[in-house]
């Protein structure tokens, strides 16, 4: 066990090495290969091309890739002293660089940002485990029934619509329709009740689609179960209903579900995107979004790496989770 | 009808016509049949059998028979857990010691389960839970119906381990059921099963999914316990071996329906129906030398959605045309008293069968 | 990264997104039957802050201002911002020796002494400005301003290599052979080694020009020229928390997110005749949707747009129809324009480039930038209306807005007859890919040239890069760029804050070149020449005028609108009013309440 888990993080590490690589790359090269200057973007209308060679070596723009990547890492174990035009500034580790366009650090930002994602992220989790796995079981046990249709028709809504239909509609109607509720972000230090009244719209939106894909696998998942042997057996032991779902068939159901759940938590910290424009939630996937938008690299890399490692540790979780659930898997 | 006391309660009383039975376990006129896109399946068609305490009833058939509906129906399986629109429908009157199961109520028939009536199940690697541990399913079973806390719970287990012959049972007890060899999930089932001393035990195929030596071994501890119970037992199987060590009264299906009834020797020595002669023909013999190669009944089983008008047999039937004017096409033959307590429902006259047995089937036998 | 999980649908969906958009922002409006009805407590009308004053007596002190944004700063450090939202904004928290009038319009563009007592005293042949600084105006600590902090402030622009991004036209001025290298390479030991600036005593500021531009003043009114303290200088950082000199102070700014101003109670009014300061408090939130901006306004819940960039077109549609009493329909001081880059042929033939003028549809043109409202009149030459010297649609060399408001084929022919392609040619239109509005206009530009024979393709570039790919004059040859859509807006309302980088030979470069035409006329760069030597406005007015009229003879440009934006402005807002100093958006810094509480 303690092998397996020094393994996976070995190669969780080799990982988020590569993908720096890869936004490095893709960052440096395709502007290349399109024949344009990233530091023109950051001078003025009339600057003087000595005025965008020294922005170039400001933001070491200049150095070669591999210098830059080992930088970078460098700067997260060790920290480092960028200097340039008289300005010198040192920045502690674990140092991620600042943004290219702002010149703020990037650590705060990310630490500043990835509680909106992860209170988004883990709001809608409960949100849609609730839901969709009651709507699956329901459904599931209500076969062929009326309820069985009506669930499943409101699942493929859910899975078939966006979230900025969804998230447009649920505003229109209830922020500012019904004006039932503010819908403006307000950080959870600052009020409590502002937090919630802030965030319940995008959980509910963001939940809506999720909640649609569980209760389908959940359907999927307890009808196969019921037909199952040992359901049977549990029937025959003369366990009462309740338990024989509840406790037997919920059990084996929730594994394919608790599977999902962790891959899908790791995607949502890093891509949230859509929900947090939606809404206008301050979180990483904004951040990233606005970062592309402004060619800032340290930030873009900074939320990829987070996000990176939130997939990568999900991932993780889940293996060992599914051990746990699971007698039969065991890891080596 | 009598009068029902003030309290309202009117236990014991039957509410129909027939009277209630003196045996242990009676099954009349039990009909299991299941709709489906296709048409109605009547996988159990109107079956009467009765057993008594501390006896064994083999219930022989090929797969299809009917024979696995007709203990879940016992079980009162069908109605628990139907989910959906399509349920299982289900009449005939099910007696156990003196209750109707049937028109019982739901919740009473499952606290039976279980406790009074207990099933081994044909595949015991899929019959247990796989993410709970062999102790945790049997403590379970005592639980529901003993209101004991988990360590006596479990000390049951490990007793009920070490009766049924798994070694080191205290520590085998936390093992799961993918650790075990396929013989010992077979006695955890079993060991789960007999848990609250059933006073009916119904094995439904117990040995199939185990290799033969293991088989004998189940097979005698089935035996053994049955005695030292006196439970009454059902055992099904589509193979006569099985029954022949175990069993004293043997029925044999076909179509859902019983072709043959009697006591385990008539069956095996004057069997009186040709689905029962082609089943013993197909049986393996261990105190014979094997001549001839197994010879299966022709045929496949027969549609449980369009069985055959007649007689349910004739089309894989040899003597179908041996009675007179196609009656085994058109006339569906009734069980008839063929011995002390043995019954065949076929259209072959009793001589006919007789001469029959003699001179073709028992010579290869 | 994103877990968008229905790729193949999304054209599909940004429809439905789009009807759930409009529909929302019906949905949100309850009645406008407000329009053009100023009231106490409601909007104060269509039109009613553009270039005159709304409800300037309805405006109570206190309160916060509550300011919405799809877009943050550059920068908020007084030398790096170039954005004009960025300007407007800086002088809650800066101050200049001299600033625009705190008046509406025309007014607002003229210059008024702000921390200094008067304008400037021009000697030695408009090579010397002195300035003497007021008693009584102190940073956010308490302590002076001197004029070494002004000095100091200045000599901030020469730090091109830190502090990137803002105007430099100081450093152009003062320093064109750029001896000086900035204060943080500066060796004195007081880092205010700038030869061009003298501080004789802590209240006077001189400054010594190589040689005399009339604009130099315009220049100093800049937020650019802003002061700031050495002790309190965090270089590249500077821009995340400045030092305030102005009657609020950063109290949190986090960068597209929010930013909160607070008063500044070192801040005295009796030391500042232009900033009336009236809320308390000022936020901005900022959105990275645009009609997420907009429905928050409309919603009430902000009282403006702090990028002053006009509403997004579905907005805008609603509020025209439902809160029209909240908006202003000011003109913005950018043209929007195709300019015919010379080096590519045939466009190095006057004719070639006049068959294009006459040829175009310019209605459409006007409807492809949404129409006379939120696109703008009909652009009939090169300088914007706010400028001096401009003469708006009454100077027409080519009938834009006249006869041949829907093109005249007939002349385009023979103008291409003259060129030597009667019978029309190809060529390419560049158009940035980010801007749909621009698209439009390409597109439009490219069915009415077919009508002529002129068969153009139009190719959509990465928005993001105009500075290395149109900025770059051998690029622009290579991809055979016959035709650039762009838009132009003065960094100060003068002829040479407005086209002195299109159209002096001077500022052809082979980088981020902004000359796209590449106009090498001796005629026009001697206008110049004698522009910034002459010191009397109707001298300067004059020449103004004279260029514009050379640049439209010289065909370079064929503009399609004076642009105009629809802004909004909350019922609560008090005291508004657009002024041309920052392109006819709202003067931020006299912005009040009238309903503290709300």
């Amino acid at each position: 066990m303690l092998a397996y888990l020094i393994r996976r993080l070995f190669a969780a590490a080799v990982m988020l090495v590569v993908i720096v690589m890869v936004v490095f790359g893709i960052f440096f090269l395709v502007p290349k290969w399109a024949g344009v200057d990233i530091a023109s973007s950051f001078v003025g209308k009339q600057a003087d091309p000595a005025a965008v060679d020294a922005v170039r070596q400001k933001l070491g723009l200049s150095d070669p890739i591999y210098s830059q990547v080992w930088q970078f890492f460098k700067g997260i174990f060790a920290g480092r002293t960028y200097s340039g035009g008289g300005d010198v500034t040192h920045c502690a580790a674990p140092c991620f660089g600042y943004s290219f366009r702002s010149e703020q650090a990037v650590w705060p930002v990310l630490t500043d940002r990835f509680p909106v994602t992860l209170g988004l992220a883990l709001g809608a989790a409960v949100l849609w485990l609730v839901f969709g796995v009651a709507a699956g079981v329901l459904s599931a046990l209500k076969r062929g029934t009326i309820w069985d249709r009506g669930a499943m028709v409101v699942a493929l809504a859910g899975v078939s619509l966006p979230i900025y239909f969804t998230g447009l509609l649920s505003l229109a109607i209830f922020a500012f329709g019904l004006k039932w509720i503010d819908a403006q972000y307000v950080p959870l230090s600052q009020s409590v009740g502002g937090w919630f009244g802030g965030m319940i719209l995008p959980w509910i939106t963001l939940a809506f689609l999720y909640a649609a894909m569980y209760a389908r696998i959940t359907r999927a998942t307890m009808l196969e179960i019921l037909g199952e042997d040992y359901i049977r057996t549990a029937r025959a032991k003369g366990l009462t209903e309740p338990v024989v779902i509840g406790k037997h068939a919920m059990r084996s159901t929730m594994t394919p579900i608790l599977t999902m759940l962790g891959m899908d938590l790791g995607a949502l910290i890093g891509g949230a995107i859509l929900t947090e424009s939606t809404f206008n939630l301050p979180g990483l996937g904004r951040a990233v979004l606005d970062a592309i938008r402004n060619q800032d690299l340290p930030i873009i890399l900074g939320v990829t790496l987070i996000t990176s490692l939130a997939v990568l540790l999900a991932n993780l979780v889940v293996d060992i989770l599914y051990a746990v659930i699971d007698p039969r898997v065991r890891l080596s | 009808m009598t009068e029902l006391s003030k309290s309202g309660a009117a236990v014991g009383e039957p509410t129909d016509a027939s009277p209630a039975p003196t045996a242990f376990l009676e099954v009349r006129d039990l009909k299991v049949h299941f709709p489906t896109d296709d048409g109605l399946v009547k996988s159990v068609d109107g079956l009467s059998f009765a057993l008594e305490k501390g006896k064994t009833l083999g219930i022989v058939g090929e797969s299809g028979s009917g024979k696995s509906v007709t203990s879940l129906g016992i079980m009162g399986l069908h109605t628990a857990g139907q989910y959906g629109k399509r349920k299982a429908q289900i009449s005939g009157e099910i007696w156990l010691d003196g209750t109707e199961l049937l028109s019982a109520d739901p919740d009473h028939v499952r606290k039976l389960r279980g406790r009074q009536m207990a099933m081994i199940f044909q595949d015991p690697l899929s019959a247990l839970h796989p993410y709970y541990t062999i102790g945790a399913q049997i403590v379970e079973a005592y639980r529901i119906h003993h209101n004991v806390d988990k360590k006596t719970a479990k000390r049951r287990a490990v007793e009920m381990l070490d009766r049924v012959g798994i070694p080191q049972p205290d520590k085998r007890i936390d093992s799961y059921p993918h650790e075990f060899s396929g013989g010992m999930r077979q006695r955890a089932m079993i060991a789960m099963s007999l848990v609250n001393n059933p006073e009916l035990l119904i094995a439904d195929e117990p040995t199939t999914a185990l290799d033969v030596t293991v088989q004998a071994q189940i097979l005698d501890l089935i035996r053994d316990l049955q005695k030292e119970f006196g439970s009454a037992v059902i055992v099904i199987t589509h193979d006569l071996g099985v029954v022949a060590e175990l069993a004293d009264d043997i029925l044999v299906m076909y179509g859902g329906r019983c072709v043959e009834r009697g006591p385990a020797e008539d069956v095996f020595y004057e069997p009186r129906h040709p689905y029962t002669w082609g089943l013993l023909g197909s049986m393996p013999r261990l105190d014979r030398e094997q001549q001839e190669r197994l010879v299966p009944v022709k045929g496949s089983p027969p549609s449980l959605i369009n069985i055959p008008s007649g007689c349910a047999f004739n089309p894989r039937c040899p003597y179908a045309d041996v009675p007179k004017d196609n009656v085994t096409r058109t006339v569906r033959p009734e069980l008839t008293e063929v011995g002390s307590r043995h019954w065949a429902a076929c259209h072959l006259s009793a001589e006919q069968r007789e001469t029959i047995w003699i001179n073709e089937i028992a010579p290869k036998l | 990264m994103t877990t968008q999980r229905t790729p193949g649908r999304r054209k599909k969906a940004f429809a439905a997104a789009a009807a759930v958009a409009a529909l929302l922002t019906t949905a949100a409006c309850g009645g406008g039957s407000d329009d053009n009805s100023g009231s106490k407590t409601g909007a104060a009308g269509f039109d009613a802050a553009n270039n005159k004053v709304a409800q300037a007596d309805l405006v109570k002190k206190g309160g916060t201002l509550k300011f919405g944004g799809a877009q943050d700063a550059d920068s908020w450090d007084t030398t790096r911002g170039y954005y004009g939202f960025m300007w407007d904004f800086a002088r809650y928290y800066s101050r200049q020796l001299v600033t625009g009038k705190a008046e509406p319009g025309k007014a607002g563009a003229e210059l008024t002494p702000d921390l200094a007592t008067g304008l400037a005293k021009v000697t030695d042949g408009g090579k010397t400005y002195t300035y003497t600084l007021r008693d009584g105006i102190t940073w956010e600590d308490g302590k002076p301003i001197t004029s070494k902090d002004v000095k100091y402030g200045i000599e901030r622009v020469w730090a091109q290599d830190v502090l990137s991004g803002g105007p430099t036209y100081l450093k152009d001025f003062l320093d064109p052979n750029g001896e000086y290298k900035g204060p943080y390479k500066d060796t004195t030991k007081d880092k205010l080694g700038l030869k061009a600036i003298t501080t004789p005593d802590d209240k006077t500021v001189v400054f010594h020009l190589p040689k005399p531009n009339s604009d130099f003043q315009e220049v100093l009114g800049l937020v650019s020229a802003s002061p700031v303290r050495q002790d309190m200088d965090t270089k590249s950082k500077y821009g995340l928390k400045p030092f305030s000199s102005g009657p609020y102070k950063f109290q949190s700014y986090s960068p597209g997110k929010s930013l909160t101003l607070v008063r500044n109670t070192n801040w005295k009014q009796s030391s500042d005749p232009v900033r009336k300061a009236y809320p308390d408090k000022i936020t901005v939130q900022f959105f990275s949707d645009a009609n997420q901006l907009d429905q928050r306004l409309l919603n009430g819940d902000l009282d403006l747009d702090i990028n002053q960039t006009g509403m997004s077109p579905q907005g805008r549609t609603t509020a025209l129809k439902e809160h029209k009493a909240n908006l202003d329909n000011p003109v913005s001081g950018y043209i929007r324009y195709a300019t015919f880059p010379q080096s590519v042929a045939p466009f190095n033939n006057v004719e070639c480039r006049k068959a294009v003028i006459l040829g175009a549809d310019h209605v459409s043109l006007q409807t492809a930038r949404g129409g006379p409202v939120a696109g703008g009149d009909i652009g009939t030459n090169m300088l914007p209306p706010s400028v001096p010297g401009a003469e708006g649609q009454k100077y027409d060399p080519y009938k834009i807005s006249g006869t041949n408001k829907n093109g005249n084929v007939a002349e385009a022919k023979a103008a291409l007859k003259a060129c030597g392609k009667p019978n029309g040619f190809s060529t390419t239109i560049a158009v940035r890919n980010n801007k749909p509005v621009e698209v439009a206009t390409a597109q439009s530009l490219q069915a009415s040239l077919k009508k002529i024979g002129i068969n153009a393709q139009i190719d959509q570039f990465d928005g993001s890069q105009t500075t290395g790919i149109i900025g770059s004059p051998s690029n622009v040859k290579k991809k055979g760029y016959g035709i650039i859509i762009m838009g132009w807006g003065p960094d100060f309302p003068t002829v040479q804050g407005f086209g002195l980088p299109l159209w002096d030979s001077k500022y052809i470069a082979q980088s981020g070149n902004n000359n796209f035409a590449l106009i090498n006329d001796k005629t026009i760069d001697g206008l110049f020449n004698t522009y910034v030597t002459t010191l009397d406005e109707a001298g300067k007015t004059k020449i103004s005028t004279e260029i514009n009229h050379k640049i439209m003879e010289g065909a370079y440009y064929l503009p399609f609108t004076f642009e105009k934006f629809i802004n909004w402005r909350s019922d609560n807002l008090a005291n508004v009013y657009t002024t041309d100093n920052y392109s006819g958006t709202y003067d931020f810094v006299n912005l009040g309440l009238k309903n503290p509480k709300k």
